[in-house]
C-alpha cells in the first residue's frame, strides 16, 4: 500500500508522550467499566444465519456472554438492545433474546434505535443508568439480520385486508372486494433510503466522496486496507471478541466470512453501484449486508471489582450530533470528534487507538478530509480551527464495518470492544469509537484502557 | 449504510475504470488569436479535451450575444483545427446558469427584419456547425439553459419550441434532451457550487474522452421531431403526408384556440417546422430566420419586450435593504386571500402566525395551505418531507400568543373600515415597536385606515391578488406618513414571496381597481343594453383579455364587486357611472355571489367543467335593462368601450401622480388584472395604437354617454403632440 506512506508516522513516537490527563475519572461521578463483551461472527446476509429470526442472532450473542463471563443472572438489572430493521414479531428484541438465553424474567429489557448507532445508544442508555445510580449491571447489545426483512403488503391492500376483518355481511365483503385492483399486489420493501430525502445512502455517499475530490483509486485502496488488516487480525486470533455459534441444524460458525482480500485490479473492474455510470462508489468499496449480534457487560466500577471482577475499559465521556441529512449525511464523525476530545479535555495525540465506523470507503477518506481541513471546520462547524485527522496507523487496525461486515444495530458495541482490546493488546491508554447514522446523525465515545 | 455486494458483483463483467487526467495546461492553438484576450469565452485542455468555458463578463447570466457567438466561433475553429485536441467540453463558469438563451437588447436594437433574419442565421450556422461537429462535443449544463442556450446543448425540442416551458433536470432525461445527470454536491473543502461545477466538468471530460475513445457511445440517433412527443409507431404514421397534414392541422387548431390568434409566433413555429420536415433542413432554417425576423418587428413583440423589461425592472426593491429583515409574519384572517398569503410565506422560509376569528375558519385556512403544498407534491416540485418542513413554518391560533415577536402584520380581514379599525387597535397592543402593519384591501384608503393609528409611519398597503400562489402582483400603497423603511420592508417581504411589484400612492382604489371599478361600470351597462354574458366573455377574450368580463365578475365575487363600485362611485362621481349598482345589488340580494356561492352570472358546480348561464339573471336583467345606443354598440365598439375607460382611468392615474412609471402602470394592469399581454399594457398599448386614435374613440363614446369618457389631460396632451411617447 504506496499511499500509506503518505500520512505521517507520528504514531511510533507518541505512545511515549505524556497524555494531556492522567485517567478520565471525574469527582462525584461513578466509574463506569466495560467487563467484558461479545459477538457472534459478523457472516454476509443470505449465508448460515438467513434461516434465523433476529432474536436467535441476539440470544446467541446473550448465551457467549454469559459463558465468557459467567455473570450471575440474577445480578443483571437491565437489558438493552439495538436494531434498526425491525421483525414486527419480536419489536422488542430484547425482551425475546434475554428471555432465551436463560437471563431472569424478572431482569427488564427494552430495545432501541438509531440506525447504525444502535447498538452505541444501547451502551449509553446503560451507561446513563448506573451514573445515575438506577442499576449497577447493564447488558447491551445490539443485533440486525439483514436476510429476513419485513416485506409488507401495499398500504391499499393493508387497508382493504383491515376493512375486511370488519365486514359483517357477504353483501359487504363482496363489495370489497370488488375494490381490488391487481397493483394492491405490489409489495412495499423497507426503505433503503432516507425517509427525508429519499436519497439511498450509498448515493449520498458517492456525492459526499465527489464533494471531497475522494478518487476512486483512493477507495479501493482503502476498502483494500481494511480488508488486509482483518485477514491478518483474524489469522492471528486477535479478534477475540467472536464467539462461536452453533447454528441449528448447521455447521458451527466461528469466523467472519465478509474478508476478502482482493487486488486493486479486480476492484477497479467494478461497475459504480450507486451513481451510474461514473460515480465511485462500489459494492467492493463499501460495507456489505450483514447478519450479526453482539453483547457487552457494563457494570459499576465498585460493583465489578466487589463482583471479583479484572474490568477490560472504562466508558467515558460520548456525545451525540446531527447536521444535514442530505449533504451531510455521513459526516457524523467530523463533527463528534472534536466534540469528544473537548468534553473529556484530550487532544488527537492522546488517542491510542481509533474505531471508527467504516460505512464506505468514500464516507471515511471524506471525513479525514473535513477533519484535517480548517475551511469546513469555520464554515460548517462553527469552529475556528481543524481537528485533524487521524494518523492511520492509530486506525482500525484490526479491519472494520467494510470487512468485517456491518450488521446495523450490532456494530457499535464491536467498535468498542474492538478498541478495549486494541487497548490492552498494543498498550495505550485512550481510544476513540466514532460512527455515522442515517438521519445525518453521528457519535463518539472515549474509552479508556483499564489499569492492568 | 449498505451497498449489496451481490448486486455489485453481478455486473463485474465490464470494465470502467476512472480515467486519471493528467495537469491542466492553457494554452491557445492559433497564432493570429493567441494573443487576443477573450471576454465572454475562454478555453483550456486536459489531456485531448478542449474544456470551453462560457462566462459573460458583468452578468449574473450568459446571453446568446454577437460576441459571445463570435467568440464562441472562433474556439470552435480553433478545437477542431487542432491535431492535439479530439473532445470538447462546454460549461460555463457561472454556477446556476449555461446560456439563458438569446440577448433581447440584441433584438430590440435591430431596426429592420433582415437584420433579425441575419443574426438568426449566424446563430443557425453556428448550430449547425456544431451538430455536425467531427469531434464529439459534450455539453455540461448547471441551473437554465433556455432557447438558444439548450440548441448549444442538445438539439430542441418540438413542445418545448411552442410553449417555451421549463423543465426540470430528471424529466430532461426522461425527455431524452440530455444523456446524463449530475447530481449538485454538498460542502467539501470548498463552497458546494463551485466543487459541483469542477465536478461536472470533470465528469464532462470524463464522457467526453470516453466519446472520443469510443468507449462510449449514445443512443440519441433520432431526429428533431421523433425523439420526443413520439414513439415508434407514430415516428412511422409521421412518415406519411396524410397522416402528417392532419398533426399540423390539430396543432394548429390547438394553438389558435389557446392563443385566439392574438399571438404570431407559435403559428409561424409550425410553418416552419413544417417547412422544414416537408422541404429538407435547409428550406427550414431559411424559413425560421425569416419568420423569426419578421416576428421581431411586430407590435407583439414589442410589447412583450415592453413586459419582460418592466417585471425585471418590478423585481427589484429600489427602496434599498430595510433596517430589520422581517422574518416573522403573522397574518389576520384565515380566508382565501389571507391562506394564500400564508403560503407564498411558508414557502420561503418565513415563520407564519395564521390567526382567524373562528376554528372552522382557521381549519379552512390551514387546508388550503397544505392543499397548496400538497398540489406541489402531486406534481413532484416537492416532497413530502419538504412539504411538511415547510408547513411547519404555520402556526394557526385564534388569539395574539406570539405577536410580541412579529415584524410585520398583514390584516386580510373583511373589507370594513370598523372592523379594520378594530383590529389594528387590537394588534398595536400586541406588537413590537419595529413591527409594521399591512394592509391587504382592494380598495379602502390606507390613511382611512390608519387613521386610528399610534405610529402612521408603520403602516401601509399590501395588495395581493387573488389566487395568491398563482397571480404574480402585488400592489404596494404608501400614504403620505408611510416611512421609506416601512416601504423598503413590505418590498423585501414582497420579492421574497415572489411577487411583481408596483408601488403606487394612496387614494381611492389606489391604481389598480381604480382602473378596473370603471371598466366593470362598462360591463355592467353593456350587460343592461341586452348583451348575453357569454357574448360579452367572448368579446373581451378574443380582444386578449385572460377571462372573460361577465366572468370576472363571478370570480372576484358580486358582493365585493358591489362593494367596490360603491366605495369608488362614491369618491369619483359620475365619471364612475354607466351601468347601474343595481343589478349588483340584486344579484347579491338573490344570493348569486359568483363562483365562492355556485352562481353567479353563470352555474358553478364541483365536477362541471362547461359553463351554464345562470338563467335566473335573466329576470333581473330584464328589469333593468336599458336600450342600446346602435352607433355605439358594434363588436368593436363595445370592446372598445371597455378597453378605453380602462386606458383613460390608469393614464389619469399617472396624471394625478398615484403612479410614478407609465412601466409600473402596465406591469400593474398586465400581471395583477389580465390587460391583454400582447398589447403590453395600457400605456404601451396608448404608444403602439397612438394617442390620437384613442382619444378619438372617447370622443365619440362621450358623445353618446357622456363624462363617463371625456379623455384625460395628460392622454390629450398625448394625442396633440405625436413626439410625446410614454416610452421612448
Amino acid at each position: 500500500m504506496t499511499w500509506v506512506t503518505g500520512w505521517p508516522l507520528y504514531g511510533l513516537t507518541l505512545a511515549a508522550q505524556t497524555k494531556s490527563k492522567k485517567t478520565l475519572a471525574k469527582p462525584n461521578m461513578r466509574n463506569i467499566v466495560v467487563v467484558d463483551g461479545v459477538r457472534i461472527p459478523f457472516l454476509q446476509s443470505g449465508t448460515s444465519y438467513k434461516d434465523l429470526m433476529p432474536h436467535d442472532l441476539a440470544r446467541a450473542a446473550l448465551s457467549g456472554l454469559l459463558h465468557r463471563t459467567n455473570v450471575p443472572k440474577d445480578v443483571v438489572d437491565y437489558i438493552i438492545f439495538g436494531t434498526v430493521i425491525q421483525e414486527v414479531k419480536t419489536s422488542n428484541v430484547a425482551r425475546e433474546a434475554a428471555l432465551g438465553a436463560g437471563f431472569s424474567d424478572k431482569t427488564p429489557a427494552h430495545t432501541v434505535t438509531m440506525a447504525c448507532i444502535s447498538a452505541n445508544q444501547a451502551m449509553t442508555t446503560g451507561i446513563g443508568l448506573i451514573a445515575s445510580g438506577q442499576s449497577d449491571v447493564i447488558v447491551a447489545g445490539g443485533v440486525e439480520l439483514m436476510s429476513d426483512v419485513p416485506i409488507r403488503h401495499s398500504r391499499k391492500m393493508r387497508k382493504m385486508m383491515l376493512e375486511l376483518n370488519k365486514a359483517k355481511t357477504l353483501g359487504q365483503r363482496l363489495s370489497l372486494f370488488s375494490k381490488f385492483r391487481l397493483n394492491f399486489l405490489a409489495p412495499e420493501l423497507p426503505a433503503v433510503a432516507e425517509f427525508s430525502t429519499s436519497e439511498t445512502m450509498g448515493h449520498s455517499a458517492d456525492r459526499l466522496a465527489a464533494a471531497f475530490a475522494v478518487s476512486r483509486q483512493d477507495q479501493d485502496e482503502y476498502a483494500l486496507r481494511s480488508h488486509s488488516l482483518a485477514k491478518k487480525a483474524q489469522d492471528e486470533g486477535l479478534l477475540s471478541d467472536v464467539v462461536p455459534f452453533k447454528v441449528p441444524g448447521k455447521d458451527t460458525v466461528t469466523k467472519d466470512n465478509g474478508i476478502r482480500p482482493s487486488s486493486l485490479e479486480q476492484m477497479a473492474k467494478l461497475k459504480p453501484a450507486f451513481i451510474k455510470p461514473y460515480g465511485t462508489v462500489t459494492a467492493a468499496n463499501s460495507s456489505f449486508l450483514t447478519d450479526g449480534a453482539s453483547a457487552m457487560l457494563i457494570m459499576a466500577e465498585e460493583k465489578a471489582l466487589a463482583m471479583g471482577y479484572k474490568p477490560k475499559a472504562y466508558l467515558r465521556d460520548f456525545v451525540y450530533v446531527s447536521q444535514d441529512p442530505k449533504d451531510q449525511l455521513l459526516l457524523g464523525p467530523t463533527y463528534a470528534t472534536p466534540k469528544v476530545l473537548e468534553k473529556a479535555g484530550l487532544t488527537m495525540n492522546d488517542i491510542d487507538a481509533f474505531e471508527f465506523h467504516e460505512a464506505f470507503s468514500g464516507q471515511i477518506l471524506a471525513n479525514f478530509k473535513a477533519m484535517d481541513s480548517d475551511w469546513f471546520a469555520q464554515n460548517y462547524m462553527g469552529r475556528k480551527t481543524k481537528v485533524g485527522s487521524p494518523p492511520l496507523e492509530k486506525f482500525n487496525n484490526w479491519g472494520g464495518s467494510l470487512s468485517l461486515g456491518h450488521p446495523f444495530g450490532a456494530t457499535g458495541c464491536r467498535l468498542v470492544m474492538a478498541a478495549a482490546n486494541r487497548l490492552r493488546k498494543e498498550g495505550g491508554q485512550y481510544g476513540l469509537v466514532a460512527a455515522c447514522a442515517a438521519g445525518g446523525q453521528g457519535h463518539a465515545m472515549i474509552v479508556e484502557a483499564y489499569p492492568k | 449504510m449498505v451497498a449489496s455486494r451481490a448486486i455489485g458483483s453481478l455486473s463485474r463483467a465490464t470494465a470502467s475504470r476512472m480515467l486519471r487526467c493528467p495537469g491542466y495546461i492553457c494554452r491557445s492553438f492559433s497564432g493570429t488569436s493567441a494573443l487576443r484576450t477573450r471576454t465572454h469565452i475562454n478555453y483550456g485542455v486536459k489531456g485531448d479535451v478542449a474544456v470551453v468555458r462560457i462566462n459573460s463578463p458583468n452578468s449574473k447570466v450568459n446571453t446568446l450575444n454577437k460576441e459571445l457567438q463570435s467568440e464562441f466561433m472562433e474556439v470552435m475553429n480553433e478545437i477542431w483545427a487542432s491535431d492535439q485536441i479530439r473532445s470538447a467540453v462546454l460549461i460555463s463558469s457561472k454556477p446556476g446558469c449555461f446560456i439563458a438563451g438569446a440577448d433581447i437588447n440584441m433584438i430590440a436594437s435591430c431596426k429592420t427584419p433582415e437584420e433579425v433574419t441575419k443574426l438568426s442565421q449566424e446563430g443557425q450556422r453556428m448550430f449547425e456547425k456544431l451538430e455536425k461537429s467531427t469531434k464529439p462535443v459534450v455539453a455540461a449544463i448547471s441551473g437554465a439553459c433556455l432557447g438558444g442556450g439548450l440548441e448549444v446543448g442538445v438539439p430542441a425540442a418540438f413542445d418545448m419550441m411552442l410553449t417555451g416551458r421549463n423543465i426540470r433536470a430528471d424529466r430532461a432525461k426522461k425527455m431524452g434532451l440530455v444523456d446524463q445527470l449530475v447530481e449538485p454536491l454538498g460542502p467539501g473543502l470548498k463552497p458546494p457550487e463551485e466543487r459541483t461545477i469542477e465536478y461536472l466538468e470533470e465528469v464532462a471530460v470524463t464522457f467526453a474522452k470516453g466519446l472520443s475513445d469510443k468507449k462510449i457511445s449514445i443512443k440519441r440517433d433520432k431526429g428533431l421531431v421523433e425523439t420526443f412527443s413520439f414513439t415508434e409507431l407514430t415516428s412511422y404514421a409521421m412518415s406519411i403526408p396524410f397522416v402528417r397534414q392532419q398533426i399540423y392541422k390539430k396543432v394548429e387548431e390547438k394553438v389558435r384556440k389557446q392563443t385566439k390568434g392574438l399571438y404570431p409566433a407559435p403559428l409561424k413555429i409550425i410553418d416552419v417546422v413544417k417547412t422544414g420536415i416537408e422541404q429538407g433542413s435547409d428550406a427550414g432554417y431559411l424559413s425560421e430566420s425569416q419568420k423569426f425576423g419578421e416576428l421581431t418587428m411586430t407590435k407583439e413583440s414589442k410589447a412583450l419586450i415592453g413586459l419582460y423589461h418592466g417585471q425585471v425592472l418590478c423585481k427589484k426593491n429600489k427602496f434599498g435593504a430595510p433596517q430589520k429583515e422581517a422574518k416573522h409574519l403573522a397574518i389576520l384572517g384565515a380566508g382565501l386571500m389571507g391562506a394564500g398569503i400564508a403560503q407564498v410565506s411558508v414557502d420561503k422560509g418565513l415563520k407564519t402566525i395564521l390567526k382567524d376569528a373562528t376554528l372552522a375558519g382557521l381549519g379552512r385556512g390551514q387546508q388550503q395551505v397544505f392543499k397548496g403544498l400538497n398540489d406541489k407534491v402531486k406534481k413532484k416540485a416537492l416532497t413530502s418531507f419538504e412539504r411538511d418542513s415547510i408547513f411547519s413554518n404555520l402556526t394557526g391560533q385564534l388569539d395574539y400568543q406570539g405577536f410580541e415577536k412579529a415584524d410585520m402584520v398583514i390584516e386580510a380581514v373583511f373589507e370594513d373600515l370598523s372592523l379594520k379599525h378594530r383590529v389594528l387597535t387590537e394588534v398595536e397592543a400586541v406588537i413590537p415597536d419595529h413591527c409594521i402593519f399591512a394592509s391587504n384591501t382592494s380598495a379602502l384608503p390606507i390613511n382611512e385606515i390608519a387613521a386610528v393609528s399610534k405610529r402612521p409611519e408603520k403602516v401601509i398597503g399590501m395588495h395581493y391578488f387573488s389566487p395568491v400562489d398563482k397571480m404574480q402582483l402585488l400592489e404596494i400603497i404608501t400614504t403620505e406618513k408611510t416611512s421609506k423603511d416601512t416601504t423598503a420592508s413590505a418590498v423585501a417581504v414582497g420579492l421574497k414571496q415572489g411577487k411583481v411589484i408596483i408601488v403606487v400612492k394612496d387614494g381611492p382604489g389606489f391604481y389598480t381597481t381604480r382602473c378596473l371599478a370603471p371598466m366593470m361600470s362598462e360591463v355592467l351597462r353593456i350587460l343592461q343594453e341586452g348583451v348575453e354574458p357569454k357574448k360579452l366573455d367572448a368579446l373581451t377574450t378574443s380582444f386578449g383579455f385572460p377571462v372573460g368580463a361577465a366572468t370576472l365578475v363571478d370570480e372576484v365575487g358580486v358582493d365585493v364587486a358591489k362593494h367596490v363600485s360603491e366605495d369608488l362611485g362614491k369618491a369619483f362621481g359620475e365619471r364612475f357611472g354607466g351601468g347601474s349598482v343595481e343589478l349588483l345589488k340584486q344579484m347579491v340580494s338573490r344570493g348569486f355571489l359568483g363562483r365562492k356561492s355556485g352562481k353567479g352570472f353563470y352555474i358553478y358546480q364541483e365536477g362541471v367543467k362547461s359553463k351554464n348561464v345562470n338563467s335566473d339573471m335573466d329576470g333581473i336583467l330584464a328589469s333593468l335593462k336599458v336600450p342600446p345606443k346602435s352607433d355605439v354598440s358594434s363588436d368593436e365598439d363595445i370592446q372598445y368601450r371597455l378597453v378605453t375607460r380602462f386606458v383613460n382611468e390608469a393614464v389619469m392615474c399617472l396624471q394625478e401622480g398615484i403612479l410614478a412609471t407609465p412601466t409600473e402602470g402596465d406591469i400593474g394592469a398586465v400581471f395583477g388584472l389580465g390587460f391583454p399581454p400582447c398589447l403590453g399594457g395600457p400605456f404601451r398599448f396608448v404608444d403602439l395604437c397612438g394617442a390620437q386614435n384613442i382619444v378619438d374613440r372617447l370622443r365619440k363614446y362621450e358623445a353618446a354617454y357622456g363624462t363617463q369618457f371625456s379623455p384625460c389631460q395628460l392622454l390629450i396632451d398625448h394625442a396633440s403632440s405625436p413626439n410625446k411617447k410614454f416610452f421612448q
